[in-house]
């Protein structure tokens, strides 16, 4: 990847990689190593937890161990949350990679009485650095000092002379700093002022319910960066990002065709299917087939021993099991044979870069070679359509670069066939209309295939049945309804 | 380090634990001897002197001698006085030159009284 080529040709500042997923992708390698990162955000935002991981991968993943200064928390109670994030730090602490340190401090305890400076904090470092060999430092939030401590001054000089004595020692090192809203400063007490090498920020915001987190390099110090914000997730397995943004066009276009699982849509389409890798949409109005269509998609791939993600928005996986059976398809067996996997939520579950961060781990994890996401539609009810589009701007951009096909469904009104495809159609290689039409006293439902990108494909509108046989097309002539643009 | 008791105590080296109870068990930590802790120190003989009377014990910790204390005793800054005995614990951290401060941490003079001279 390009990253990767960027990253060896810069020689200079070596890099310290984090071991969070995304994370260290965002940050061309790592954190500055030697050097020390600050990492902003308001309260839940996440700072501990991401320097918890930084140390405990170091610690586990890189033979690297690790010190936690913490002002806040004391160990066990350090311990007890990130177990609930999957990590163990008890078992690194008995082997003695990883120090907790509580730095307890009580303004109200403390009487001040002339000139002091830190020194003890200083020996109390070293010797927990020296305790454990640590190459890794976090210090969590450092500004509880500012409330413990009246000398302002002092303190200030002292946290900058600490700074640099960190990196004097070589300590790759994260300090966490608060957020300070409404103000020019970054953070509350100017910490962005000493550590001047890596400034990450962390940001945790809630639209219309609905809460993302987000993480944002704003600066990196003799290196290059991603600089977009990049959604993040904290769940059982700790953090991951998702440094989607940071793909472009280049992936590579196959010429290797795979099914759609309707034997006639097939036929339409050049007569050997979708290309591999493309992007699919189909759309339609309510109850025209658009879910069958996907589960024929991703029965064909299970059928070829591929394997599929399915994600559902609408129903949940025993309802979509059991619609499936009505038209003839068993998708109980694929799960069974571990080929299929239904990733069923409500769109509000979540904030549009919570499901990008989610849908990104998923296809991490389960590596399908065909996806489904049914409907994308409901995905418009947790967020605008400038941020559903960029999301799936940045969701194909990674399923093509995985060569991963994708069939995505949409849901239309009737009569406002194109408009409503949220302006996508051109993230899309091919896109196949499904509609409703009244004759008589009977609905007839049509196929329609409006573009599909690099291959010849039918332009007859297309009369199609569901039964428990299954989709199937009528020969082209046959029952051909007008159908245009825009137009009922 | 030195080690100053009062004239009560007898000669023993740190760590022992069966002490003779004095009414006032304080404890400097100090970061090796610098101009601070040498003017800490002083101050903190002179107090005791004024206003402890015999019944008082002071030991110095050196931090860069028994770095662990600073993790064990929850000490940052230097010089910290800790007040062991009487209990509750209180610390007083500087060079201890402000008198009426100390007395205050050393609950000898009740806390925000007039911001005067010091009476001592």
């Amino acid at each position: 990847m390009a990253t990767k080529r960027l990253v060896k040709e810069m020689v200079g500042i070596g890099k310290e990689p984090t071991g969070i997923a995304g994370l260290d992708e965002v940050l061309f390698g790592g954190v500055p190593k030697g050097r020390n990162t600050l990492v902003v955000g308001g309260p839940g935002a996440g700072k501990t937890m991401l320097g918890l991981e930084f140390l405990l991968h170091g610690a586990r993943d890189y033979g690297e161990p690790g010190v936690c200064m913490s002002f806040e928390e004391p160990a066990e109670q350090l311990i007890a949350n990130s177990t609930s994030v999957g990590h163990n730090l008890r078992s690194l602490i008995s082997s003695r990679k990883l120090l907790i340190d509580h730095v307890y401090i009580e303004r109200k305890e403390i009487e001040e009485t002339g000139e002091y400076d830190l020194e003890g904090l200083f020996i109390r470092l070293n010797q927990a650095i020296q305790r454990v060999n640590a190459k890794r430092v976090l210090l969590d939030t450092v500004e509880v000092l500012f409330a413990g401590l009246q000398n302002t001054a002092t303190l200030r000089a002292e946290l900058r002379r600490l700074f640099r004595w960190l990196t004097e020692k070589g300590m790759t090192t994260i300090i966490t700093a608060e957020t300070q809203p409404g103000t020019n400063s970054l953070t509350r007490y100017g910490l962005e002022e000493y550590v001047a090498d890596c400034v990450i920020i962390l940001d945790h915001r809630v639209n219309e319910q609905v809460s993302t987190r987000r993480l944002r390099v704003m600066k990196y110090r003799g290196s290059p960066h991603g600089t977009n914000e990049y959604p993040f997730l904290m769940e059982s397995s700790g953090i991951s990002v998702v440094p989607i943004t940071s793909l472009g066009l280049t992936h590579k276009a196959g010429t290797e065709r795979i099914s759609s699982g309707v034997s006639g849509l097939d036929e339409m389409l050049g007569g050997r299917g979708f290309y591999r890798g493309s992007s699919v949409l189909i759309s339609g109005t309510a109850g025209t087939g658009k879910s069958s269509f996907a589960s024929f998609f991703a029965n064909a791939a299970c059928a070829r021993g591929e394997r599929c993600l399915y994600f559902a928005y609408e129903e949940s996986p025993s309802q979509i099991l059991r619609n499936m059976r009505s038209v003839g398809l068993d998708l109980e067996q694929w799960i069974k044979k571990g080929l299929l996997r239904i990733y069923a939520a409500r769109p509000t579950s979540t904030g549009l870069e919570g499901h990008l961060a989610i849908i990104h781990k998923a296809l991490t994890e389960f590596d399908p070679s065909v996806v489904v996401m049914d409907p994308i539609t409901n995905l418009v009810s947790v967020g605008n359509l400038p941020a559903v589009k960029a999301m799936l701007t940045r969701l194909i951009d990674f399923l093509k670069l995985r060569d991963v096909t994708a069939v995505f469904t949409n849901l239309t009104l009737e009569g406002m066939v194109e408009k409503t495809a949220i302006g996508i159609s051109s993230l899309m290689d091919s896109w196949v209309l499904l509609r409703d039409i009244e004759t008589d006293a009977d609905r007839r439902r049509m196929l329609y295939l409006l573009k599909s990108r690099g291959m010849a494909h039918s332009t007859k509108t297309v009369e199609f049945q569901l039964s428990d046989r299954g989709i199937t097309l009528r020969g082209e002539k046959a029952g051909v309804v007008s159908l245009e643009k825009g137009r009922k | 380090m030195t080690r100053v008791r009062s004239k009560k105590s007898k000669t023993r080296k740190r760590g022992t634990r069966r002490r003779k109870p004095v009414a006032w068990d304080l404890r400097l930590y100090v970061a090796g001897t610098t101009a601070k802790s040498v003017t800490a120190f002083s101050n903190l003989k002179q107090i005791c002197e004024t206003h402890l009377g015999g019944k008082y014990r002071i030991e110095i910790v050196d931090l860069l001698r028994n770095p662990q204390l600073a993790q064990g005793d929850q000490i940052i800054a230097v010089p910290t006085l800790v007040r062991r005995l009487p209990q509750p614990v209180k610390k007083i951290i500087g060079d201890l030159s402000n008198t009426d401060r100390v007395l205050v941490g050393l609950d000898l003079k009740p806390a925000r009284m007039t911001p005067a001279a010091s009476q001592a």
